[in-house]
C-alpha cells in the first residue's frame, strides 16, 4: 500500500515542499463540469460547472434546497449512496474525471475526503480507533504517530491526549466535530468536502472549525457548503452561489458579497430572501 | 487502474468486498431452499392424496383397508382455534387496551408487559402441561381429554400474541383522536370503542390473524389436552380430531397410504396458514397506521 | 353532557355533573380491564407454582441433583435422571445457533444493505414464510425427507473429520444433527426479523462516514453496521435459541427418542420437550413418571424463561439509546 502511496506523490505532485517546513505540498483542484443530478423526479442540481482552486476554500452559499449539498455530494459520489439519486456530467480531480470508466468510487472517496453536517463517529470506536478507522482499511497496523498528527491536524489533540481509549461520542458536539475531521484527515486526502460542518454546533466550536478551515488550506483543496454568510465570508477564498439547483454566480469572496454581478446574489447576501 | 488521480484500491480489499458480498448473497440463497424443498414435497406427495373425498370424510383409522378422508381433523382445528379465538381475541385485546389507555408506565403494566413477554417465550408444549394440570388431571367438565381444553392451551397461546401486537397498533393511534373526542366531552369508554378501537382495527385483525394461524399448526398443545379420535365431533365436551394430531399420528405409521393421507393433510394445513398469513400482510399493508 | 366532563388522559375522572351511573361504564370499563391484566399476571405466577407442586413427587424421590445430573432415564425401573434429556435440548439447541444464526443474519444483511431495492420486499415476505409452516410439517419433512437424503452425507462427514470430537463413528438415521438442522431452519425467521429490524436502525450517516472514508460496501458493513447492531443480533439469536430449546413436535420426529447421551452429534438422542410429547400418554397412570415428565416441563419453562429475559435485554438495550460498548463497562 505504501508504494502507492508514494508513487501518487511522485507522479502526480511536481515539487513536495523543503523537508522541514510544516507547510504540506500543494493539493488538487476540483472541477464540476455540467454537473446535474436528481432524486427520482426531483432536478436539483441543473447544468453547474465549478472549479475549486488548489489549496484555497471554496464556499457555497444559497437558500435551503439550492442544491449545494447535493454539489459537494457528487464531487465524491456519496450522492448515488441515496436510493433513487442519479447524476450526470464530469467532476474533474486534476484531470480525471471521477465519474470516469474504470475509476473505483471506494479510491475516489479516499482522495476526496467528507465532514458532514451532523458529527458522525462511529459509536461503538474509541477517538483512537475512529481516527484510525479510514487508515485500517488499508493497513494493517495504525501507528500513534498517525493518528496524533491528524488530531493535530484537526486542533484537537490537546484536548483529548489523555483519554484516547474513551469513546468518541463521549466528547461534545463540537469535539465530535474536530474528530470527524480528524478521521478524514488521517487518509491524507486531497480535497476535503464540509457539508454545513458547524450548523449543529455552538457559537465558539463553530469559531474553531472556522480557524480550522483557515489552516487546513495549507493541506487540501477545501469546498464548504454553508447557509451562514458571515461564515463564508470569514473562511472562503471564494464564494459560489446557488439558487434552484442553478449556480447563480461565483467569484472571489469579497467581491461576491460587496459587489455582485447579479441582482439575485445581492438580494440573497443583503438578507432580502433566503 | 486507469488513472494515476486515485490510489487503486488494492487487489485484497477489492477481493475481500467481492467475496463478502457473494458469500452473504449465497447464504442468502441457502436460507430459501428449505423453504422450497418443503414446498415442493408438500405438492408432490400430498396432492396425490387430495380429493372431494378426502375432504367429506373421516379417517377410519384402518391400516389395511381404505385409511379414509381428514373431514373430522379439518372440522376439529376450526372449531378448536374457533373457540381458542373467541377466548383470546377479547381477553388479549382488553389487556392490550388497559396497557396503552389505563395502565401506560405504571408498575402494573410493566409488570402485566413482562408477564406477556414470558407467555410469549413458554414452549407450546409447556401450555399442554400446564392445562393437563389444572383441567385434565382433576376432570373438569366431566371429561378428561376434551376439545375445550385443547382450546385453552391454544387460547394461552394465542394470547401474548394478540396482546404485543395490539398494543403496538393502538399505540400508534394518534393522540390527537383522543384528545380531539375527549373535547366532545366523551366519556372514556365510548372514546375507546368508537374511536381507539375502530381506528385500530385493521392492525389488531392483522395480529388476530397471525395468531389464529399460529394456533392452526400447533400439535404440542393438544396432544394431551385434546387428544385425537378419527369421527366427527362437534362437542366440546369430548376428544376431537385436528389436522396437526392426525399428521404426528400418521407419521409414525408403517402404512404408506396412512403416510399420503398425513401429506395430503399438511398440505392442506400449510395452505390454510399461508392463506392466514397473506390475508394478514395483505390487512396490513391496507392499514394506514402503520 | 357538559364540558366539565374532559378527562385528562391516564386519569380518573371526577366529573362535576355526572351522576354515579354515568360514570358507571367508565369504571366498569377501567377495572375489568384492569382485573383482566392482573389475571395474566396471576395465571402465570399459579402456573409456576402449579408445574413445582405436581413435580414435587419426583424431586422428593430422586432429589433435585439426582435428576439433573444422573444419565439413567428407564422409566420402568423408576429411574430418572433428566441429563440424557437436558443434554440433547442444549446439543441441538446449539447446532441450531451455529448453523442458524450465520445465514439469519445474512440474509438480514442481504435484504437490508446488499439485495436491489425491487427484490427486498418479495424477499422479507419470503423469508418470514419459513414462520408459517408449522412444526409437525417440519417433522413430516425431516422424517421422510431430510433422514434419508442426508444420511450419505453424514456419513461422509464423520468419517472424513472423524478427527473432530463428536463427529466421527457409525451415523444413525435420527440424530442430534438432523433435529438441529431443522431447528436452526425453524429459528432463521425470527432470527433474521430481529436482524433486520436492528440492522435498518443503524444511522446512515455511520454509514456515509465509512463510505466517505473509502471504506468498501463490506468494510462499511464490518466497521459501521455490525458493530452497532450486534447487540440486537445477539438478542435475535438469544430468542431463536429459546423457541429452539421449547420446540417439540418437529424435534421428536427426527431425533430418534433414546434417552441416552449419544457419542456424537450424529447419534440419536432425546430433548426435554420431545420425552413429554412421548411419554406422556403412558405416564397418565403412574404418578412418579407423571412428576419426572412435568419436572421436564419445569426445566423447560425456566430455561426458556432465562433464554428469552437475557434475548429481551439484549434487544431492548439494542433499540433504546446506544451506549459505546466500551462505556457501559
Amino acid at each position: 500500500m505504501s508504494d502507492l502511496a508514494a508513487q501518487r506523490t511522485t507522479t502526480v505532485r511536481p515539487a513536495p515542499g523543503p523537508a522541514l517546513q510544516p507547510v504540506a505540498s500543494p493539493a488538487r483542484a476540483v472541477t464540476v463540469e455540467r454537473l446535474n443530478a436528481w432524486y427520482g423526479d426531483q432536478h436539483s442540481v441543473k447544468d453547474l460547472t465549478l472549479s475549486f482552486a488548489p489549496n484555497r476554500a471554496t464556499a457555497l452559499i444559497g437558500p435551503s434546497g439550492s442544491g449545494k449539498s447535493t454539489v459537494v455530494r457528487c464531487v465524491n459520489r456519496m450522492h448515488e449512496e441515496i436510493p433513487g439519486a442519479r447524476a450526470s456530467g464530469r467532476v474533474l480531480l486534476d484531470d480525471t474525471d471521477v465519474y470516469g470508466d474504470g475509476v473505483d468510487v471506494v479510491a475516489v472517496r479516499r482522495a476526496i475526503g467528507m465532514v458532514f453536517q451532523k458529527p458522525n463517529p462511529f459509536p461503538t470506536m474509541s477517538i483512537f480507533d475512529n481516527v484510525a478507522a479510514g487508515l485500517r482499511l488499508t493497513a494493517r497496523k495504525v501507528s500513534h504517530d498517525q493518528v496524533e498528527s491528524a488530531l493535530r491536524g484537526a486542533g484537537l489533540w490537546e484536548e483529548v491526549k489523555d483519554r484516547l481509549a474513551k469513546p468518541g461520542i463521549g466528547l461534545s458536539g463540537g469535539q465530535q466535530q474536530r474528530l470527524c475531521i480528524a478521521r478524514a484527515l488521517a487518509v491524507e486526502p486531497d480535497v476535503l468536502l464540509m457539508d454545513e460542518p458547524a450548523s449543529a454546533l455552538d457559537p465558539i466550536s463553530t469559531l474553531k472549525i472556522e480557524e480550522l478551515v483557515q489552516e487546513l488550506k495549507s493541506r487540501v483543496t477545501i469546498a464548504i457548503v454553508t447557509h451562514n454568510m458571515q461564515q463564508a465570508a470569514r473562511v472562503a477564498d471564494q464564494t459560489a452561489f446557488m439558487l434552484d439547483g442553478e449556480l447563480v454566480e461565483v467569484g472571489p469572496t469579497e467581491k461576491i458579497f460587496t459587489n455582485p454581478d447579479d441582482s439575485r446574489t445581492e438580494e440573497y447576501v443583503t438578507g432580502k430572501f433566503g | 487502474m486507469s488513472s494515476v488521480a486515485f490510489a487503486p484500491v488494492s487487489a485484497r480489499r477489492r477481493r475481500t468486498d467481492k467475496l463478502a458480498r457473494a458469500s452473504v448473497a449465497l447464504l442468502t440463497g441457502v436460507a430459501l431452499v428449505p423453504l422450497a424443498l418443503i414446498l415442493y414435497y408438500l405438492v408432490k406427495q400430498g396432492i396425490g392424496a387430495i380429493s372431494l373425498d378426502f375432504f367429506t370424510t373421516d379417517p377410519t383409522g384402518s391400516f389395511l383397508g381404505d385409511p379414509g378422508g381428514i373431514k373430522s381433523a379439518i372440522l376439529g382445528t376450526v372449531l378448536m382455534v374457533g373457540l381458542a379465538a373467541a377466548v383470546a381475541v377479547p381477553v388479549g385485546v382488553g389487556v392490550a387496551v388497559w396497557l396503552v389507555e389505563f395502565g401506560r408506565a405504571s408498575k402494573l403494566a410493566h409488570a402485566v408487559r413482562y408477564f406477556i413477554d414470558v407467555m410469549t417465550g413458554v414452549p407450546s408444549i409447556v401450555f399442554g402441561l400446564f392445562v393437563y394440570i389444572t383441567l385434565v388431571i382433576g376432570g373438569a367438565g366431566g371429561s378428561s381429554f376434551a376439545a375445550w381444553k385443547g382450546s385453552t392451551a391454544l387460547a394461552l397461546l394465542m394470547l401474548p400474541i394478540v396482546t404485543r401486537s395490539a398494543e403496538v397498533v393502538l399505540l400508534l393511534v394518534p393522540d390527537a383522536l383522543r384528545e380531539a373526542a375527549y373535547a366532545l366531552g366523551a366519556p372514556r369508554w365510548k372514546v375507546v370503542f368508537r374511536v381507539v378501537l375502530p381506528t385500530a382495527l385493521p392492525g389488531i385483525v392483522t395480529g388476530v390473524l397471525l395468531a389464529v394461524a399460529r394456533a392452526a399448526g400447533e400439535t404440542a398443545p393438544l396432544l394431551f389436552t385434546a387428544a385425537a379420535v378419527n369421527a366427527t365431533a362437534f362437542n366440546y365436551n369430548d376428544s376431537m380430531n385436528s389436522l396437526p394430531m392426525l399428521i404426528f399420528k400418521n407419521v409414525g405409521q408403517a402404512q404408506d397410504r396412512l403416510v399420503t393421507i398425513a401429506w395430503g393433510a399438511a398440505l392442506t394445513l400449510v395452505a390454510m396458514i399461508l392463506m392466514l398469513t397473506l390475508l394478514a400482510r395483505l390487512i396490513q399493508r391496507r392499514s394506514r397506521l402503520s | 353532557m357538559e364540558a366539565g366532563t374532559i378527562t385528562p388522559a391516564g386519569e380518573r375522572s371526577s366529573a362535576l355533573h355526572r351522576s354515579p351511573a354515568a360514570r358507571l361504564p367508565d369504571r366498569a370499563l377501567k377495572w375489568g380491564l384492569t382485573a383482566l391484566s392482573l389475571g395474566v399476571i396471576v395465571l402465570i405466577a399459579y402456573f409456576f407454582i402449579r408445574l413445582i407442586v405436581e413435580s414435587e413427587p419426583v424431586f422428593q424421590q430422586v432429589g433435585v441433583v439426582n435428576y439433573l445430573f444422573s444419565a439413567d432415564w428407564v422409566p420402568s425401573k423408576e429411574l430418572y435422571g433428566a441429563l440424557p434429556l437436558l443434554a440433547g435440548t442444549l446439543i441441538t439447541s446449539a447446532i441450531a445457533l451455529l448453523l442458524g444464526i450465520p445465514v439469519a443474519v445474512a440474509t438480514a444483511l442481504f435484504i437490508t444493505e446488499l439485495a436491489p431495492r425491487r427484490i427486498r420486499g418479495p424477499l422479507t415476505v419470503v423469508v418470514d414464510l419459513l414462520a408459517a409452516v408449522p412444526s409437525v410439517v417440519y417433522g413430516l419433512w425431516g422424517f421422510f425427507f431430510l433422514i434419508p437424503k442426508l444420511k450419505p452425507a453424514e456419513q461422509w462427514l464423520a468419517d472424513t473429520f472423524s478427527f473432530v470430537p463428536f463427529v466421527g463413528g457409525t451415523v444413525t438415521g435420527p440424530n442430534y444433527f438432523v433435529a438441529g438442522l431443522i431447528l436452526a431452519i425453524m429459528i432463521l425467521p425470527i432470527a433474521s426479523a430481529i436482524s433486520r429490524e436492528v440492522i435498518s436502525t443503524v444511522p446512515p450517516e455511520h454509514k456515509e462516514a465509512a463510505l466517505a472514508l473509502g471504506a468498501t460496501r463490506w468494510e462499511t458493513i464490518r466497521m459501521a453496521v455490525l458493530p452497532y447492531a450486534r447487540g440486537g443480533i445477539a438478542g435475535g439469536a438469544m430468542l431463536g435459541l429459546g423457541r429452539a430449546i421449547g420446540e417439540t413436535i418437529a424435534v421428536t420426529l427426527v431425533i430418534g427418542n433414546a434417552p441416552v447421551i449419544g457419542d456424537s452429534i450424529f447419534q440419536q438422542g432425546y430433548t426435554l420437550a420431545a420425552v413429554i410429547a412421548n411419554e406422556f400418554g403412558e405416564a397418565a397412570s403412574n404418578e412418579l413418571h407423571r412428576a419426572a415428565l412435568i419436572g421436564a416441563g419445569l426445566v423447560l419453562f425456566v430455561l426458556t424463561l432465562g433464554v428469552n429475559g437475557v434475548a429481551r435485554a439484549f434487544v431492548v438495550r439494542a433499540e433504546r439509546g446506544r451506549r459505546p460498548a466500551g462505556m457501559a463497562a
